[in-house]
């Protein structure tokens, strides 16, 4: 009896010692394939939000179905329900995994609704899969696309902010192993082996509210005078800050499709050549290079100068003028005729400083820096054309950039998309000669002036009219333009300059005065509206609404 | 004799309790990583609804929406200059 129970015990510890000790790597390795585990950490997308907070662009959790083609064909009358769900044709989907049926991984269908993934796991099909991905929505639409621009089915940044930022959006997901039971349950972490960075947020300087009035407005001007495209940009004059950023025609980033013309943020990435709103800056260089004063007078009669062989002509004969009303009735003969005593270098230097020729550094995709030739390679002509906008490119950014140095007593600041950007003050030119030019720009949204369709109620608006005709391959087209009006305001001080491009007009009126400055007019009202933005007269508005009591 | 008898037992009867208090807390300690999990998947929901209520108030709270049912619906509209009066700064 005690011999058989010895027997016993020997042949069990033999099989012990030998399990343990001689097969224990094999049997080690088996049995941690079987419940050992790698399991990605997802790192979620950070949300992009307006400067008040509001969700711009935010991820949410989806469903996509994937397939091993191979386990799912034996079962092929079970493709039929699964169709159904999926809003496709059974025969399409069977031909489809009978191609792939070699592989083990195809992808049916990406990002369902979450209503949808519960009834397809409710079919327990053999072979169908559910794999969570994340999936961007973007609850403003096509008012924000081109700021923010989109992500690809894999959640990479394509254009825009998604794509300038992408790495700050994305984080990286992490990874780790874990022993899970036989319900599939992770019952222990073993070793962690990336940790999973979260994605950061990102908060714009965009005002939503004033980006959606920017694009309603524009979209509308851009209907009614049956044009090509158009732009408008709103920046905060004392910090830079880009306020609304809008264009035409506009995409439903949600879902993009392949029309890349209307991708395209023209405020950013298209050039044109700006016409009389450049004067502005000629006339700045006049004044700072003594060229000039405000009052000096300029003869601009008979309404036409001959350089080199072309003719710069006026609208119509203005006569005597003096620099102020160059600006108001923007008479190209005047300009042209103060540029030209200024050497090509100073000229040159003066645009420069305003931001013309380098690229604003925003750091946009696809930015463009604009051309502005070197002073050494002008001819005469070429000169006196860039006092007046020709020969001369710039982005509808860059304008906004350029005025905001006027409104902001001679301080250029680097247009900024994201709160808390770096962008210090550069003194661009004497804060004196600025609040000249300022004081000289308000005259032209007054009775003689051609931006009488710009004014705000109840504010004093400086700007500038502009008309420009495109050029072509053939030289410039006659009945080709582009319509311009760049502005800020209240001007007393001044808060917001706004810029609107508005692209090939085809209808009777093509005039900046006509086309871009009623629209730069509502755009503006609304603006200092949204933003609380006390008026200039204000202390005397206070005092007439005291002069009627119980008034209305 | 007596004396390393009386040790040994107490040692082998520690040795058993401390091999029931390893198997007792590792399956303590699996029981609350399961329960971890469930909390982390809890969490990972809560967050997937939230994003979904951000983009859904994104959506009803959409400037358009709100104009459309301003002026549409409740007949608002924007007052004019001779409709505005300041009484305080």
């Amino acid at each position: 009896m005690l011999l058989i129970f010895l027997l016993c015990s020997v042949v069990l510890i033999a099989r012990a010692v030998n399990l343990q000790v001689m097969e224990t790597d094999f049997l080690q390795g088996q049995g941690e394939a079987r419940f050992l585990r790698e399991v990605i950490i997802p790192s979620t997308r950070g949300v992009i939000s307006d400067r008040n907070g509001e969700p711009l662009a935010v991820s949410t959790p989806v469903d996509s179905v994937w397939v091993h083609p191979g386990q799912l064909l034996e079962y092929s009358d079970k493709i039929k329900p699964l169709a159904r769900l999926l809003g496709a044709d059974a025969d399409d989907i069977e031909r489809k995994l009978r191609r792939r049926a070699n592989k083990e991984f195809v992808w049916l269908k990406r990002r369902l609704n979450p209503s949808v993934t519960a009834q397809i796991s409710a079919l327990d099909l053999p072979g169908v899969y559910l794999q969570k991905e994340y999936r961007r929505f973007y609850p403003a639409g096509e008012v924000t696309s081109h700021v923010i621009g989109f992500t690809n089915i894999d959640d990479v940044g394509q254009e825009g902010l998604e794509l300038a930022y992408d790495s700050w959006l994305a984080g990286s997901p992490g990874s780790k192993r874990v022993i899970r039971n036989r319900k599939g349950e992770a019952v222990e972490e073993v070793a962690l082996i990336k940790e999973s960075q979260p994605g950061q947020d990102l908060r714009l300087t965009i005002d939503r509210r004033l980006q959606y009035l920017a694009y309603r407005e524009l979209k509308s001007t851009v209907l009614q005078h049956g044009a090509r495209s158009g732009s408008v940009v709103v920046l905060d004059v004392n910090t830079g800050e880009v306020l609304a950023m809008v264009n035409q025609p506009s995409y439903n980033p949600n879902d993009p499709g392949h029309d890349t013309d209307s991708m395209r943020n023209r405020a950013v990435t298209d050039v044109f050549e700006p016409g009389s709103v450049m004067k502005p800056i000629a006339i700045a260089s006049v004044l700072e290079n003594g060229i000039a004063v405000p009052t000096t007078l300029v003869e601009t009669s008979p309404g036409y100068i001959v350089i080199s062989g072309h003719t710069v002509r006026d609208h119509s004969n203005y006569g005597l003028l003096d620099v102020t009303a160059v600006l108001t009735k923007s008479s190209n003969v005047g300009v042209t005729k103060l540029a030209l005593q200024l050497q090509p270098e100073q000229m040159w230097d003066t645009y420069n400083r305003f931001g013309f020729g380098e690229a604003t550094g925003t750091g946009f995709p696809g930015e463009s820096a604009g051309v502005l030739r070197n002073h050494r390679r002008w001819r005469r002509l070429e000169q006196a054309t860039i006092a007046y906008g020709y020969g001369v490119s710039a982005t509808p950014l860059q304008l906004a950039q350029a005025y905001a140095v006027i409104a902001n007593g001679g301080k250029l600041r680097q247009p900024a998309f994201i709160q808390g950007s770096n962008n210090p003050p550069i003194s661009a030119i004497d804060s004196r000669i600025a609040n000249m030019v300022a004081t000289m720009l308000e005259t032209v949204t007054g009775d003689a002036g051609t931006g009488t369709r710009a004014r705000v109620p109840n504010y004093r608006i400086a700007g500038k009219t502009g008309t420009s005709h495109k050029a072509s391959a053939s030289g410039y087209a006659d009945s080709r333009y582009v319509s311009s009006f760049v502005g800020f305001g209240p001007a007393s001080n001044p808060r917001l300059v706004c810029v609107v491009v508005i692209n090939d007009p085809t209808g009777d009126e093509y005039y900046g005065g006509l086309v871009a400055a009623p629209l730069f007019s509502r755009v503006m009202t609304g603006a200092m509206r949204l933003l609380n933005i006390p008026p200039d007269n204000y202390p005397a508005m206070l005092a007439s609404a005291a002069d009627v009591p119980g008034g209305q | 004799m007596k004396l390393q008898i009386l040790i040994l037992i107490i040692v082998l009867l520690a040795n058993i309790g401390s091999a029931l208090g390893v198997v007792y807390s590792r399956h303590e300690s699996r029981l609350l990583a399961v329960e971890l999990s469930a909390l982390e998947s809890q969490q990972d929901e809560g967050l997937a609804e939230w994003s979904r209520l951000q983009i859904e108030q994104g959506w009803l709270a959409d400037a358009s929406q709100i104009e459309k049912k301003a002026r549409g619906v409740l007949h608002m509209q924007q007052p004019d200059k001779t409709q505005i009066l300041v009484i305080r700064p």
